[in-house]
């Protein structure tokens, strides 16, 4: 990586921090409804997978997507008008934010049920491999994800088939509000894919260089020998599954051990030790962010609501 | 016009359409080698190969959902339920996921997608493999759900469902592939979404689709030659949902029998009942009545299944009953 893409990942995730933290508070004003699942603390993840994809991979993701769609690409200010409901939302207000995707930037989604969107990916890379091209479809999910039956169709159907998929799995420890050790049968979830044949790693989700790392090389591997890998990725999320969570399930010593492992902080350090960085530049890139996500807030409250007619709209494409 | 089966028909259908349009292909259970479990695509995977007519694992979820996947990139699936049964175990992805893709990104993925299913009792198969749960689906707006009764139909309709840019469940019957009709040579498109008096008559309407106008029409052929003159309206597609030539010949008749497969409550008659009361009261000259399955999950024994299943008797006497 060259040192300007080094700048970009710390911007991306201090982008997601800043945006989502607004995002927490415009939920508790009401201002946003619905569910909302915050990614704080698993920045890392989706910046250093994202950052290793070709600009023609497909990604996919599941609920907890804001930070996936501002490493795609979609701006500041879609996310957050999507988040408001308006119209200016890549969704059109219409999907929220458990639903954020833009096909111009290969963010396919956001999907809600639990597991759901696995077998949807396996069929954009039928699609691809119907089409003869070697584009990789990414497609992150949950650890609790893994223990439902859509998990297993779709990679055992990517391996018969030699789908190219890069099945990511974030293993931020729980299910909701249930341990992984309590909801699956092995608490690495890697090894589920030993199952199928299917070749298989394991990374520190905390540490978005050893991410984008595992990323690269697992990319390689897909585009080249037309076969999916299973890629987990341990992290933790830093607040509660949802805004309505009362966490009762977990203990504060253990979260405050992990946000002592802050991936941000354990990035900005590694910046300045490796001299990739100035403090004054990431400084820089801060203040950048700060009035970036300051502006998303001021368009999405400035934006209008969706206009009555759209409730009819776009039911059918025909 | 030639004869054909409805079998052929389907097949035609679908043999036309791959001829045309390289993005379309077919993939399910056991559709290639063994050639699909009712024939229908019999010859396929040697003239296709195996990319165009793909043998999946028994696994719904990776059938359905994963030609979702292929529809949103820009293919043109049709995947096939070995029955409708099997529907359910994909239900996610029939009325949860597949109709609300489009709505729910703001239009940004569109989803030409067919998803084929047999549906329909009569084959002694027990309660869980001969279900017409066609009202179920028909519930959820996003999702087109055609069901032809015809050869004519069945192939100008699927041609129509796989040239469309919607997800749609398209409903064949068990027990129907043999029945034969005459079908247009070359090439006829049939619209989706539009409903068809398949025959005229004055005094009672009959407002059905699928099997149930296989036994209405014979119905009508038996009360015909008592002096009563039935006009059947064929629903062809129960979602979206055409009204109008129902509410036409019921403003001319002002009786109707509404004749369907499934279970009586909260089925498709309910719903073309409660349409006629709303939309045409003035014009209800006697309670409408509705022929359908009995209330029980449809045995195996030939004679109960039969008894549970409706019968043409059932409609004369329904008929009959609205004339008195």
């Amino acid at each position: 990586m060259k040192k300007e893409q080094y700048l970009n990942l710390y911007y991306q995730m201090v982008l997601i921090r800043r945006l989502e933290e607004r995002g927490a508070e415009l939920y508790q004003v009401g201002k946003i409804g619905g569910f909302m699942h915050l990614y704080i603390g698993q920045e890392a993840v989706s910046t250093g997978l994202i950052a290793a994809r070709e600009p023609r991979d497909r990604v996919i993701t599941a609920y907890r997507d804001h930070g996936v769609a501002l490493n795609c690409g979609i701006s500041a200010n879609e996310v957050m008008a999507e988040l408001l409901g308006k119209a200016t939302g890549m969704s059109k207000g219409k999907g929220g934010s458990m639903h954020m995707a833009d096909t111009s930037r290969n963010m396919w989604g956001g999907h809600a049920i639990v597991g759901g969107h696995l077998p949807i990916a396996s069929g954009f890379a039928i699609g691809d491999q119907y089409a003869g091209n070697d584009n990789i479809t990414i497609c992150m999910f949950g650890d609790g994800a893994t223990n439902i039956g859509y998990f297993h169709e779709a990679l055992n159907i990517s391996k018969i088939w030699n789908l190219r998929v890069l099945w990511v799995c974030e293993n931020n420890q729980y299910g909701m509000g249930t341990a992984v050790d309590r909801a699956s049968a092995v608490t690495e979830i890697r090894q589920k894919a030993e199952g199928y044949g299917m070749k298989n790693g394991q990374v520190d989700g905390m540490d978005v260089t050893k991410v984008y790392e595992a990323a690269m090389e697992a990319m390689k591997f897909v585009r080249e020998s037309s076969q999916p890998y299973l890629l987990e990725i341990d992290t933790y999320r830093f607040r509660g599954h949802s805004m309505g969570d009362p966490e009762r399930y977990r203990k504060a010593e253990e979260v405050k051990k992990w946000q002592e492992n802050d991936p941000i902080g354990i990035f900005n350090r590694y910046l300045l030790e490796k001299k990739l960085a100035t403090r004054k530049a990431l400084d820089e890139i801060e203040a950048r962010v700060e009035e970036e996500v300051a502006k998303a807030v001021e368009f999405a409250e400035a934006s209008p609501e969706p206009a009555m007619e759209e409730l009819f709209t776009d039911i059918y494409a025909d | 016009m030639a004869k054909i089966t409805m079998r052929e028909a389907i097949s035609q259908a679908l043999m036309e359409e791959m001829d045309r349009d390289p993005a379309v292909f077919i993939m399910g259970e056991e559709v290639g080698v063994w050639g699909g479990t009712y024939a229908v695509t019999k010859g396929f995977y040697d003239k296709y190969g195996a990319m165009r007519v793909k043998d999946t694992p028994i696994a719904e979820n990776a059938i359905i959902g994963g030609a979702i996947g292929a529809a949103m990139v820009g293919q043109r699936p049709i995947a096939e339920l070995m029955t409708i049964n099997f529907g359910f175990s994909a239900m996610d992805y029939i009325v949860n996921q597949a109709p609300k893709l489009h709505y729910m990104f703001g239009g940004q993925f569109t989803l030409p997608l067919v998803i084929r299913a047999v549906g329909g009792g009569g084959r002694q198969l027990g309660a869980t493999h001969s279900q017409t749960p066609d009202a179920i689906f028909a519930h959820f707006p996003g999702l087109k759900v055609v069901s032809p009764g015809t050869p004519e139909d069945a192939k100008g309709l699927l041609k129509s469902a796989i040239r469309s840019n919607d997800p749609i469940l398209f409903i064949e019957h068990a027990t129907m592939y043999q029945v034969r009709g005459e079908v247009p040579e070359g090439e006829y498109t049939i619209p989706i979404g539009k409903s068809k008096i398949q025959r005229t008559g004055k005094d009672v309407t009959i407002v059905t689709y699928c099997k149930g106008l296989e036994l209405s029409m014979k119905a009508a052929e038996e009360l015909s030659k008592e002096g009563i003159e039935v006009e059947v309206v064929d629903l062809r597609t129960l979602r979206p949902l055409d009204m109008e030539p129902v509410l036409e010949s019921f403003k001319k008749t002002n009786r109707a029998v509404v004749v369907e497969e499934g279970w009586k409550s909260y089925g498709v008659g309910s719903e073309i009942v409660s349409r006629i009361y709303e939309e045409a009261f003035d014009y209800v000259d006697a309670p409408i009545i509705r022929v359908a399955q009995k209330e029980v999950p449809l045995p195996y024994n030939r004679a109960l299944e039969q008894a549970a299943l409706p019968q043409v008797a059932d409609i004369t006497a329904a008929v009959k009953e609205v004339l008195k």
